[in-house]
């Protein structure tokens, strides 16, 4: 019965004859080699003239091992490593913890939230004893998290306050807003960054410098709080208004009725949607290489462009950065999909 | 009630001058300090940089205008062949995932995962790699098709030239004739197109998925085989709930070629950053950016809005 099923499936008519045939015949050509390149003939050593001497028949692992500090960590001090250490580890803590984790209620979005906060005077130090790290030395996987988590808990509140005041009386105010939002969601966040990184040093008065990185976190943080908001209208609109009525009859006060009855109830609801901007966040994090912050796609480059010996290994490195990214992507999509059971 | 919505607004409009005012004025000084003058008459003076590559002919003595021209015609002659490649693809793609075919299906969930799990700029790296690094040198190109070679120095392509139709020949070290895309444009358009194609794919099926399971059961009741029932029933209703997302997704490709500038693909945003960085007109220079994409975003919303009004009024194909 199953044999039949898949019998019809793969071959019932030519046209999906043809293209079974295809595919099998691809894989068949292909899967060796592959095989071939990523482990019977790969290097995983660090061990460069070994490397050169396969001649790329083999895949050069070890460049990940040579470069894994820099790619990871950035230029951060190298004595100091276990700080950026535990900071990624914190905020994976709070992902794991919420794609797998017991974690229910109101403890999940709080250590979302915390996380990150947390992370950052872990980075910068200045305090008990930790030296204190300038921003421009953050890199690697932990600055991908941080500007990640930071941009989504910075984000959220002013998007509810923005999706909060499109909805008020006051024409103004809500031209304002949609004026805001337009602009946001009409401009590439390359534009953003730019706008960050050359504009805004301009808004600041005379003696206050403002490092690139608390900038970009302006940036991003704006960028990202009008597409949330965005989501958070749309869930707010959705609202059924008999449970407002049915508050206001019970003696709420129009600010106790969206507290505890409309706004618990509208998050609960885009949650999954809330959950995919961070994916594009934690994607979009990548850009920042373009005004010289190095995380995880700076510090690729970083590690490899000036490095004419281990240069040639670009593509296995890439291949260990897109798993990070992949792996990250994979939490935060099954984070959504609680979100939506929830 | 009235008064008090007033005295809101008043005050609003209060705060917001005074916020204005001091930009304004922080930002003058700023500008002063650095010696540099404001105003958009540098658009009209010798841009003083080259660009990589342009439709328009173009040299450093040109003015920075025509510099800006240019990259936006950059930036459509990769969105917009991208777009179209997009399309085409994410249809492909989208059918695959719906697929009976379990291989073709596999396929296509494996190339819908593994390209929408991975940052764009990522992709775009890889493929510039690939294309500057891994591809043999001009002298030893690859001959794709008769007249078509791909090397590290880009695609080489039959075209019209000064003296007509114009087929590519290998000559000593490199390639004469036709037309050549540069390994900056092809890594952009193969990048952005196949990004877009993944999403495009995933808004194709989750429309199909979403239409009640009584269509293509009353389909098939009504004597049509599976495949008249997908084409002619479930299609032209799911194409139509598709049509804004992926109008949106379109735009996103559109702003995504803002991504050029990590590549040395000179378009639109690059442009502006190397002007900015040669002129210091911060402002302006933005200000040049942000009014072509919000141009670009209203454009397609009025286009998407006329296309829904006709699909919606037209009959079912």
């Amino acid at each position: 019965m199953r044999l039949a099923h898949l019998r019809r499936t793969l071959f019932g008519d030519a046209l999906n004859t043809t293209l079974s045939l295809l595919i099998l015949a691809a894989a068949v050509l292909a899967l060796p080699p592959l095989l071939d390149w990523a482990v019977l003939k790969a290097r995983f050593a660090p061990d460069v003239v070994a490397c050169e001497a396969l001649e790329h028949a083999g895949a050069c692992w070890g460049v990940v091992a040579e470069k894994a500090r820099f790619i990871l960590l950035g230029r951060y001090p190298a004595d100091e490593a276990w700080r950026p250490l535990l900071a990624a580890g914190l905020i994976t803590g709070s992902w794991l913890a919420a794609a797998y984790g017991g974690l229910r209620g109101r403890a999940l979005p709080l250590a979302l939230l915390l996380a990150p906060l947390l992370a950052l005077p872990l980075l910068a130090g200045g305090f008990a004893g930790l030296g204190s790290v300038p921003t421009e030395l953050w890199g690697g996987l932990p600055l991908t998290l941080l500007l990640t988590g930071a941009g989504m808990a910075g984000a959220l509140p002013i998007g509810i306050a923005v999706a909060y005041g499109r909805r008020s009386s006051l024409p103004l105010l809500r031209g304002l807003l949609t004026a805001y939002v337009e602009l946001a969601r009409g401009i590439p966040l390359v534009a953003a960054l730019f706008i960050a990184s050359f504009l805004l040093p301009l808004f600041f008065p005379q003696g206050v410098a403002v490092d690139m990185l608390w900038r970009v976190l302006i940036a991003i943080v704006l960028f990202a709080a009008a597409y949330l908001s965005e989501i958070i209208r749309g869930g707010l609109q959705a609202f059924p208004a008999g449970q407002i009525d049915a508050a206001s009859a019970l003696g709420f006060s129009p600010w106790q009725t969206q507290r505890w009855i409309v706004l618990p109830q509208v998050l609960r609801n885009v949650a999954p949607s809330l959950a995919n901007s961070a994916i594009a966040l934690f994607k979009d994090t990548s850009l920042v290489t373009i005004v010289s912050l190095y995380e995880l796609t700076g510090a690729l480059g970083l590690a490899l462009s000036g490095d004419a010996q281990w240069r040639p290994f670009y593509l296995e490195a890439w291949l260990f950065i897109a798993a990070i990214y992949w792996l990250g992507c994979a939490l935060l999509a099954r984070i959504s999909r609680r979100f939506g059971q929830a | 009630m009235t008064r008090r919505r007033i005295a809101w607004q008043a005050l609003i409009l209060a705060g917001l001058a005074l916020l204005g005012w001091l930009l304004v004025d922080t930002t003058a000084s700023r500008l002063q300090e650095r010696g540099i003058r404001s105003g958009f008459d540098f658009l009209l003076e010798p841009a003083g940089f080259a660009l990589g590559e342009s439709l328009l002919p173009f040299e450093a003595s040109d003015s920075t205008l025509r510099a800006f021209a240019a990259g936006l015609l950059n930036t459509l002659r990769v969105a917009l062949p991208g777009a179209v490649l997009a399309v085409l693809i994410g249809v492909i793609v989208g059918f695959g995932r719906l697929a009976d075919n379990p291989l073709v299906r596999g396929l296509a969930t494996a190339f819908v995962n593994g390209v929408r799990n991975v940052p764009l700029l990522l992709h775009l790296l890889a493929w510039y790699f690939i294309l500057t690094d891994l591809l043999p040198a001009a002298d030893s190109a690859l001959p794709l098709a008769p007249g078509v070679f791909l090397s590290k120095s880009g695609l080489a392509l039959p075209w019209w030239g000064e003296a007509g139709w114009e087929v590519p020949v290998p000559a000593g070290f490199g390639i004469d004739g036709g037309a050549r895309l540069t390994p900056e444009y092809l890594a952009m358009l193969i990048g952005l197109s196949l990004y877009a194609a993944a999403y495009i794919a995933e808004t194709l099926r989750g429309a199909v998925q979403a239409l009640p399971p009584g269509q293509r059961l009353s389909a098939l009741a009504l004597g049509m085989t599976p495949r008249q029932a997908f084409t002619l029933v479930l299609l032209p209703q799911a194409w139509r709930a598709a049509l804004p997302p992926v109008t949106s997704q379109l735009l996103n490709l559109f702003k995504n070629a803002s991504l050029a500038v990590a590549i040395g693909y000179p378009d639109l945003v690059s442009v502006a950053g190397t002007s900015l960085n040669q002129t210091g007109r911060a402002i302006e220079c933005l200000a040049v950016v942000i009014a072509v994409y919000l141009l670009l975003s209203l454009l397609a919303a009025a286009l998407s809005h006329g296309l829904e009004r006709r699909g919606l009024r037209g009959a079912p194909a």
